[in-house]
């Protein structure tokens, strides 16, 4: 498949030891690439930062601040693989954003009782219905109407942003409920140690079991497995950096103020040299980490996420075998929408209040974001895990020039030149590997 | 002479695009175990007329009869359900995909949890490729970086899978090398052999000559004619292709 078609990707490296040893390990060069030029990029800032970029502290803040955009990044994937585009997340984040703020502020309370427990989730079901109806409603006039999305999106960016502002007529929405408020990751919005350390363990088994089991399979069918030391290294890189996060997000400790209510709240004695509380991982993270997880899973092992990518590759051919080409697109788009609708709730959380210009530009963001990661505009190619990483190495671009002090404007002349090079090295890479 | 109810009959069809009529009232009927060819110049409909029987377009009016029997075709899902299966000349595959995936697009074989079984396809896959093309080992290669002759026998792989009972060929040798032409003709001769129907559009005379019981020549949408190959010359033929003119009025099943 698309990504199992890795070793026939790898073929034109293959002659070089260091190609050999990468092909037999089964990883995507492109996504090895990317991974260093990630780690080119926060080694350089970390220099001219002083060493203030690689702290704990700056790579949480990072990692909130990169998932809004990551999540709507992973539907992106979808909408530009079946070579369409969404202009209008940003606004649609915005009016969901707002609508979910006047919802918990001045209807919710009132409803079910002021403070009340059930106040975000209804409000989060409400919001990611409100979305994906918005993206079906899209979907709809771009696969049975027939009207070019980028036409019925760049409309939809201008009609949601004024709906946003209609909402209330223009008043910001504040404050958002406590709880709701949790799903942003401020210094409470963490799992703290044990659940991220819970969480960590979970994973790493889960990873190996799926590791194990795709093996046990392909020798079951008798097809090539890669070798076992190749398989152990994989193996051992991936818990490696789900160890290696959870202790990082560990390492950061909540602030003084924070960790003295947190004692008092339970009841614990301050030792004289300060109390170390961790934030461990933001919730925000732990959503964008499930978000992918299924995003994943729908792209690379569901009927839905075949269909997307055969209609990506050749919509005729999709036609031809009788794939509903126009319902996948409706589908894809209320999928876009409902993921923008999760992003607005994280974005809202995440500053407390909602105001008229949430989500402004974020589409640019989010498109740039699955872009670098190796979405191909012209469709067919494209994944999640290099969408997310797409939208950390862009998230890390603008922290790093705003630690560094570079001007505003010129961080737009940078982030715009970045992305045009990123799709040119992606242009090159293709005709090169031959795909 | 034949007394056998016709595997598919169609029936008085037309279809026309924006004032164009693209097939005119032609029937053509296809029997078990017989190579049917379409012949006629580009354009000249037979593309058209048989993309109504798998299910591309619809008739603006006219009947299909599948054993005997009314058959409803409104998309190729109705279509692959009679069990028709077509290779298009196009070939119709998704170039980003690998050879199973683009095998059993549509229709995919499933986890018991609901999953698509890409380990379980690529099994099947070789199983038939080493039946068809035991010279094809590109298996997790997306079907853009294949040859010719081995696209061509992902599609035709695609087709005889399912247990096709009616087969379309539409233009299946254009592309290839006179090897995997002659892989071509034996696989007709064999799936003939089987019993299954085999509609055979082409533009060569040769080839319809070669692997055809009867041939329906078409021109500007309209049915010229039908003959038993072997009643007529390749002139004959040739005359209906560019003339219209039917040599032997009659045209027996």
């Amino acid at each position: 498949m698309f990504q199992s078609g890795v070793f026939e990707k790898n073929r034109y490296i293959m002659k070089s030891k260091l190609g050999k040893f990468i092909t037999n390990l089964g990883i995507d060069v492109r996504l090895l690439g990317m991974i260093g030029a990630l780690i080119a990029l926060w080694v350089m800032f970390d220099f001219l930062t002083g060493g203030r970029f690689l702290t704990p502290r700056n790579l949480f803040n990072l990692s909130v601040q990169t998932a809004s955009v990551a999540v709507m990044a992973t539907g992106m994937v979808f909408v530009i693989v079946t070579r369409h585009i969404d202009l209008s997340v940003g606004s649609l984040l915005g009016f969901v954003g707002m609508v979910m703020g006047t919802l918990q502020l001045h209807y919710l309370p009132s409803l079910v009782g002021p403070g009340h427990w059930s106040i975000w989730i209804i409000t989060v079901m409400a919001g990611i219905s409100i979305g994906a109806m918005v993206g079906a409603f899209q979907g709809w006039i771009i696969g049975y109407l027939t009207v070019p999305a980028f036409i019925v999106t760049l409309g939809g960016l201008l009609v949601w942003r004024g709906a946003a502002w209609w909402v209330t007529t223009g008043q910001t929405v504040s404050p958002l409920d406590a709880t709701f408020n949790l799903l942003g990751g401020g210094s409470a919005g963490t799992l703290g140690a044990t659940l991220s350390w819970a969480l960590g363990l979970a994973a790493t088994l889960a990873a190996v079991a799926i590791m194990l089991a795709s093996r046990a399979k392909k020798i079951k069918h008798g097809f090539d497995v890669k070798p076992k030391w190749a398989e152990f290294t994989m193996g051992g890189i991936v818990v490696a950096l789900i160890l290696g996060f959870v202790y990082l997000m560990n390492s950061y400790p909540l602030p003084r103020r924070a960790a003295e209510r947190y004692a008092q709240a339970n009841g614990l004695e301050i030792p004289p040299d300060g109390l170390f509380i961790s934030h461990g991982i933001a919730i925000p993270v732990v959503i964008l980490l499930v978000v992918a997880v299924l995003m994943s899973i729908i792209a690379n092992r569901t009927r839905f996420g075949r269909y997307i990518f055969a209609t990506g590759g050749n919509p005729d051919a999709a036609d031809l075998s009788g794939i509903n080409t126009r319902m996948l697109t409706v589908k894809v788009f209320a999928l876009m929408g409902a993921l923008t609708a999760i992003a607005a709730v994280i974005a809202s959380a995440r500053l407390q209040s909602v105001g008229n210009d949430l989500g402004t530009i974020d589409e640019l963001r989010v498109i740039a974001a699955a872009v670098i990661g190796g979405t191909a505009l012209s469709g067919g190619f494209g994944t999640i895990q290099g969408a997310v990483l797409g939208a950390v190495i862009m998230q890390s671009l603008q922290s790093g020039m705003a630690m560094v002090g570079v001007d505003a404007p010129l961080q737009s002349i940078v982030v715009g030149t970045v992305l045009i090079l990123a799709v040119w090295i992606d242009i090159i890479y293709r005709k090169r590997a031959g795909v | 002479m034949n007394k056998q109810t016709p595997l598919v009959e169609l029936k008085d069809i037309h279809i026309s695009f924006g004032g164009i009529k693209a097939v005119d009232h032609v029937s053509v009927e296809l029997y078990p175990g017989e190579v049917a060819g379409l012949l006629g110049h580009n354009g000249a409909g037979k593309s058209t007329l048989i993309k109504v029987l798998s299910g591309a377009y619809k008739a603006d009016g006219g009947e299909i009869f599948i054993n005997g029997e009314k058959a409803t075709i409104n998309n190729p899902r109705d279509a692959r359900a009679y069990n028709i299966e077509t290779i298009y000349q196009t070939l119709a595959l998704a170039d980003n995909l690998d050879a199973a995936s683009n095998l059993f697009l549509g229709r995919e074989i499933m986890t018991p949890f609901g999953m698509v079984d890409d380990d379980a396809m690529e099994a099947e896959t070789r199983k038939i490729m080493q039946r068809l093309n035991p010279n094809f080992t590109a298996f997790s290669a997306p079907v853009s970086s294949l040859s010719g002759g081995q696209r061509q026998s992902v599609a035709i792989a695609r087709a005889v899978y399912f247990n096709a009972r009616i087969l379309i060929m539409d233009e299946p040798t254009a592309a290839l090398g006179p090897q995997e032409t002659q892989m071509v003709a034996e696989l007709i001769n064999q799936l003939k052999s089987e019993g299954i129907g085999i509609f055979l559009i082409s533009h060569d005379i040769h080839d319809v000559m070669e692997l055809c019981d009867r041939v329906s020549v078409m021109k500007n949408g309209k049915l010229v004619g039908t003959q038993k190959v072997a009643d007529v010359t390749d002139d004959e033929i040739l005359a209906m292709i560019i003339l219209g003119k039917n040599p032997k009025k009659k045209a027996p099943a």
